[in-house]
């Protein structure tokens, strides 16, 4: 086990995984994602109250879920980098951390468009709708300080502790609506019960959650990919690599 | 595991730890400013404050919309089904004000109870289903007792 | 199909304009980024392609450092 451990450090080994992974990653992320959208889109009843305003919840429930776990992704990458000093932790923080903020500030965009006609308001200050905007703020802080830090070291560091420190605020996110009173509703998925929504609406949802999962993954092993392009440049393999055209 | 990455990863455990514990205490302190708002229960127990701009929420009581007929004047009563708190507003409410629905008024509660609302937000629930269902199960709740069955049947199917 | 006809589609009941809008952003800013990606991960290649063939011959390059390079990176 320990020693798969340190197999995922070989930046080179990593490189050659993603390589193979990422074609699959993208074609089953991206039939499963548009195959849910379209299906929510266009083939999903209308809901008995919002008719069909609700559609935004296709890509409004995936990009805040895929928000949050990137961020726990990120934080367990942080106690790696602190803990083990693996340089692989670190190049995922620094890939990971602007699709995260996409993503949030997705999920903040399409839930105030979704707010205007359901609530009769672009933005509230809800418990829900602040501690979103607080993850927004934490993933620009990220980036702003692995930027701010040239030495490669000293900013895996900060980055690492700075996200870490973050992640207290990935359960205020997910219990705000029942820990306090918000305009936000409570979650239709619960891992414990049945989601409160019929299936016609669910299994796309589900689809568009997964697709989207998915093309994260690819999306993560690509930009990784560069970062480790950067960082090793001076390596042989690296160099034969470009030499060979490095399947791009 | 090696004796100094188990060090550090106490720190970094530790670390969390305290974090979490300062977080906790802070939202569990700030917890009535967290509340968007106060439910009926809370105004009827005199823990609002009068005369301030606050948020009153709960549901719409059935049967306790009025509409005045010449302007935009609507008095309904907001309900926790334990207490209730008559809400006055004037202008255009949302699409999804219902009786029977969640929504969130900002206003002023004056000294007689009343709340004078100025703004007035839809608050809906997690519950998502197609008009055909929801007319079954009204249909079926009107019915009662055997067609409840029934309804039972058709929602099934979804 | 939940709707009748493509404008049904189109209107979305009226709730046209925020259901298209929040697709179109979503889908603009995601492509953005793939593209940028990309785009980032081309460049970075080219780069150290360029500066390869800048530093003379690639073939030619001294082996004995490039090798002890690579023994530190890798720990």
């Amino acid at each position: 086990m320990w020693q798969f451990f340190h197999k995922l450090g070989s930046p080179k080994w990593f490189y050659d995984i993603a390589t193979r992974l990422m074609p699959w990653l993208f074609w089953i992320g991206v039939s499963l994602f548009m195959a849910g959208v379209v299906w929510g889109l266009a083939f999903a009843p209308p809901d008995y109250l919002q008719g069909n305003s609700y559609r935004i919840i296709f890509i409004h429930v995936p990009s805040a879920f895929l928000a949050q776990s990137v961020y726990i992704m990120m934080a367990v990458a942080a106690v790696v980098t602190l803990v083990w000093r693996m340089k692989l932790a670190d190049v995922f923080i620094k890939s990971a951390a602007p699709v995260g903020a996409v993503l949030t500030f997705l999920a903040l965009f399409t839930g105030a468009v979704w707010g205007k006609p359901t609530w009769g308001t672009w933005w509230i200050w809800d418990a829900r709708l602040t501690s979103m905007l607080i993850l927004l703020f934490l993933y620009f802080g990220a980036i702003a300080l692995g930027n701010a830090i040239s030495d490669e070291k000293s900013s895996a560091r900060a980055v690492a502790v700075l996200v870490l420190v973050g992640v207290v605020n990935i359960p205020i996110i997910k219990y705000s609506v029942e820990w306090w009173n918000t305009l936000h509703q409570p979650a239709t998925f619960k891992l414990t019960e049945k989601p409160s929504m019929p299936a016609e609406m669910w299994v796309p949802l589900l689809m568009a959650v997964l697709g989207l999962y998915l093309l994260f993954g690819w999306l993560a092993c690509l930009r990784m990919q560069t970062e480790i392009l950067i960082r090793e440049g001076r390596t042989r393999w690296v160099k034969a690599l470009v030499q060979t055209g490095g399947n791009a | 595991m090696h004796p100094v990455r188990k060090k550090r990863l106490t720190i970094v455990l530790f670390l969390l730890i305290g974090l979490s514990i300062a977080v906790a205490l802070t939202t569990y302190a700030l917890r009535q400013n967290i509340n968007l708002f106060y439910d009926p229960s809370q105004i009827a127990a005199g823990e609002a404050p009068v005369d301030v701009r606050i948020r009153a929420g709960g549901m719409v009581q059935e049967d306790s919309v009025i509409r005045d007929p010449e302007s935009l004047k609507v008095e309904f009563k907001v309900t926790d089904f334990t207490s209730s708190v008559l809400v006055e507003y004037t202008g255009i409410l949302p699409d999804l004000f219902a009786e029977g629905q969640g929504v969130v008024a900002m206003g002023r509660l004056d000294g007689e109870g009343r709340f004078m609302a100025d703004q007035v937000l839809a608050k809906h629930d997690e519950n998502y289903m197609p008009p055909e269902v929801n007319d079954a199960l009204e249909k079926a709740a009107s019915l009662r007792a055997a067609e409840s069955t029934g309804a039972a049947e058709s929602s099934t199917g979804y | 199909m939940a709707f009748d006809s493509f404008d049904a589609f189109l209107a979305m009941g009226g709730h046209g304009p925020y259901v298209w809008a929040c697709y179109f952003v979503f889908f603009a800013l995601f492509i953005v980024l793939v593209i940028w990606s990309r785009y980032q991960r081309r460049s970075a290649m080219r780069g150290i392609a360029r500066r390869e063939s800048g530093a003379g011959s690639p073939v030619s390059e001294p082996a004995t450092a490039d090798f002890a390079r690579v023994e530190s990176t890798k720990r």
